[in-house]
């Protein structure tokens, strides 16, 4: 009997030993990496930067080569903007965050890793490039839609995502919760009705952008997709007899947010990378990678250098004619909030 | 004494350890987690929140696409199982082989991929939709990705039993005048039947948590086509934990409850099969 109690209690220990070897080892490797003339940067993003980051990443290598002389490796993640920020509240290791939202970064900022007044690091509410929501119609425009009212009209299939699980969609919502407030004098109940008009006629309700595009891409669904301008674009030059970008009256700034990780990159000694990888963003080479990757530079002059591809003619809400991320997220978006109202049976 | 307590297979002591170390790790302490997550609820608040109309309805959708897909599955499988124990055909190797499929295969690719084939611009959509049938985007479309992660479960849970039947029982009802159908009901069934209710408990439990896929398909309209996996993760993206939590355990005490009464039934004919009643 004693022998059988001795024997469960050394197999536990062992194997709890071997379990916290495995853990011990891994943090060494770190630590090792660290004292390395190369500098690691781990960038967490959302699902549509992959293209830009990929091409930024390669111009910020050089540039750091020629300021400190050093390497500099970055690895990119990338996925829905909510999932990726709650990894990265988690304990998800990254150096800097670029996510859809500021809100997103926010939640990170409440598990106590980034600090209080990021957002004013950078320049433009640290936004080194915005974007705004566009419709994608098939070619030639069958259903004649050209504006948000024409959305819900009987027999218009809306592609969108869910604003409770995909940041590009609570823009997309927003978009049309602007338009309709300036349709309806600000009306509250004219509006809701609005917006509850239009996801009646919401076909897919698909949990992130990319899904979305692929439902009306590929599978052939719905009239008109509501999307991010830079992503309506990817999806004209893969297909580019297939669909046509059609720029509705008001549109929303939608300010994609960076911020370095403070906990992170303290732990790491990794702060001036971090730093000089989120400043760069602003300068004019990679403002203008921006700019073919479809993201609105938020430099001026270089966003005119570009005015035969954005539409700046667009009368833009922004989120703080909504009061801030915190207000709309708990008004539209929280548990019984507007958006719940509208799918109430 | 010594002697007496002596296995015939030694190493209890250390397998047990090593058994109940692994089991807590990766089984009781992230489960624990979900009872004291969901704690800082109070019983009136988790009550709340798991009888919103729209949680309600989720659930509703799980449960039924879960348990229809489940049961076609416990049809099929059988079938399935039963061509590749008792004929010879070429390429049967690799057909058994393709059955695990669905386990190696992510089950956002599947989810994607069946979405591509179903809907109505899609390769077989194309087909029923000419006869004004939906399957992307509708509850059909989520049972077929359901049967897709729950067919092997069923296969691999009856075909060993099948394999281990023996022909000679068959044979003597035959020769006692029991007709083909007879054969089935009152031979094969009942041997296979405790097999069957695993695969198909097991099938069931995997198709309620079923995320990856089904998303892709579900078209994720409300009170329609939401499923509660995705009721959790808009709650998570809410950084609602509590809330996600109380959702996620009752779907975790239905399907230990599932799996429990299973073993039940399951228990109880092996005592009537070993001991008469």
């Amino acid at each position: 009997m004693k022998n059988k109690l001795f024997g469960i209690l050394l197999s536990t220990v062992v194997t709890v030993t071997a379990l916290t070897g495995c853990a011990a080892q891994g943090s060494n490797e770190n630590v090792g990496e660290e004292n390395n003339e190369t500098v690691t940067l781990t960038n967490v993003s959302y699902d549509p930067t992959r293209e830009l980051y990929t091409a930024y990443n390669e111009l910020f290598k050089q540039h750091w080569k020629e300021k400190t002389g050093g390497n500099v490796e970055i690895t990119q993640s990338h996925g829905g903007s909510g999932k990726q920020a709650l990894e990265v509240a988690n304990g998800l290791e990254a150096d800097v965050v670029t996510l859809a939202l500021e809100y997103d970064i926010k939640a990170i900022q409440d598990a106590g890793l980034i600090e209080e007044g990021w957002i004013n690091e950078f320049d433009n509410d640290s936004s080194p490039y915005t974007s705004t929501i566009v419709f994608l119609v098939r070619k030639g425009n069958p259903k004649n839609i050209n504006d948000w009212d024409d959305l819900i009209k009987d027999g218009v299939g809306v592609i969108t995502p869910n604003p409770k699980t995909s940041g590009g969609a609570r823009w997309n919502y927003l978009a049309a919760w602007a338009y309709a407030d300036k349709q309806f004098n600000g009306d509250e109940e004219k509006i809701k009705d609005f917006v509850k008009k239009l996801y009646k006629n919401v076909l897919v309700l698909d949990s992130g952008a990319r899904g979305a595009t692929t439902t009306f891409v590929e599978n052939g669904q719905g009239d008109v997709l509501l999307a991010w301008e830079n992503e309506a674009y990817l999806s004209i030059q893969d297909h580019p007899d297939e669909y046509e970008i059609v720029s509705p009256s008001i549109s929303i700034l939608a300010q994609p947010s960076v911020a370095v990780v403070d906990e992170v990159v303290d732990s790491r000694g990794t702060r001036e990378a971090a730093t000089e990888y989120l400043q760069y963003l602003y300068s004019d080479e990679a403002q203008r990678i921006a700019a073919e990757n479809y993201y609105r530079p938020s430099n001026e002059e270089i966003l005119k250098e570009y005015e035969n591809v954005f539409d700046t003619n667009i009368d833009l809400a922004t989120i703080q004619d909504f009061g801030g991320w915190d207000e709309a997220q708990s008004k539209h978006f929280a548990d019984g909030g507007v958006f719940d109202e509208i799918y109430e049976n | 004494m010594n002697k007496r307590s002596k296995r015939v297979i030694p190493g209890f002591g250390l397998s047990m350890g090593i058994s109940l170390t692994i089991l807590s790790f990766i089984v009781i302490i992230p489960l624990a987690s979900l009872v004291v997550y969901t704690a800082n609820l109070s019983l009136g608040e988790i009550i709340e929140v798991i009888t919103k109309p729209r949680v309600l309805s989720s659930f509703k959708v799980s449960f039924f696409t879960a348990f229809t897909a489940s049961a076609v599955n416990a049809v099929m499988g059988v079938i399935l199982a039963w061509v590749l124990v008792r004929y010879d055909f070429p390429f049967k190797r690799l057909l058994d082989g393709m059955i695990e499929l669905p386990f190696a295969l992510p089950t956002a690719v599947a989810g994607i991929a069946l979405t591509a084939l179903t809907a109505d611009k899609g390769l077989i959509g194309e087909i029923f939709a000419q006869y004004g049938i939906k399957i992307a985007y509708t509850k059909t479309g989520i049972i077929i990705a359901l049967i897709f992660v729950g067919i092997p479960f069923v296969v691999r849970s009856v075909q060993p039993v099948l394999e281990k039947l023996d022909y000679s029982y068959e044979e003597a009802a035959g020769v006692l005048g029991a007709s083909r159908f007879t054969v089935f009901r009152k031979v094969i069934f009942p041997e296979i039947k405790p097999a069957l209710m695993t695969g198909f408990g097991l099938a069931m439990g995997r198709c309620i948590g079923e995320y990856g896929s089904v998303v892709f398909i579900a078209g994720n309209m409300p009170y329609k086509t939401e499923i509660t996996p995705l009721i959790i993760m808009s709650e998570l993206q809410e950084y609602d934990y509590a809330s996600a939590t109380a959702i996620a355990l009752v779907m975790l005490i239905f399907a230990f409850l599932l799996l429990f009464f299973i073993n039940l039934i399951q228990a109880r004919n092996t005592k009537i099969i070993k001991g008469g009643r």
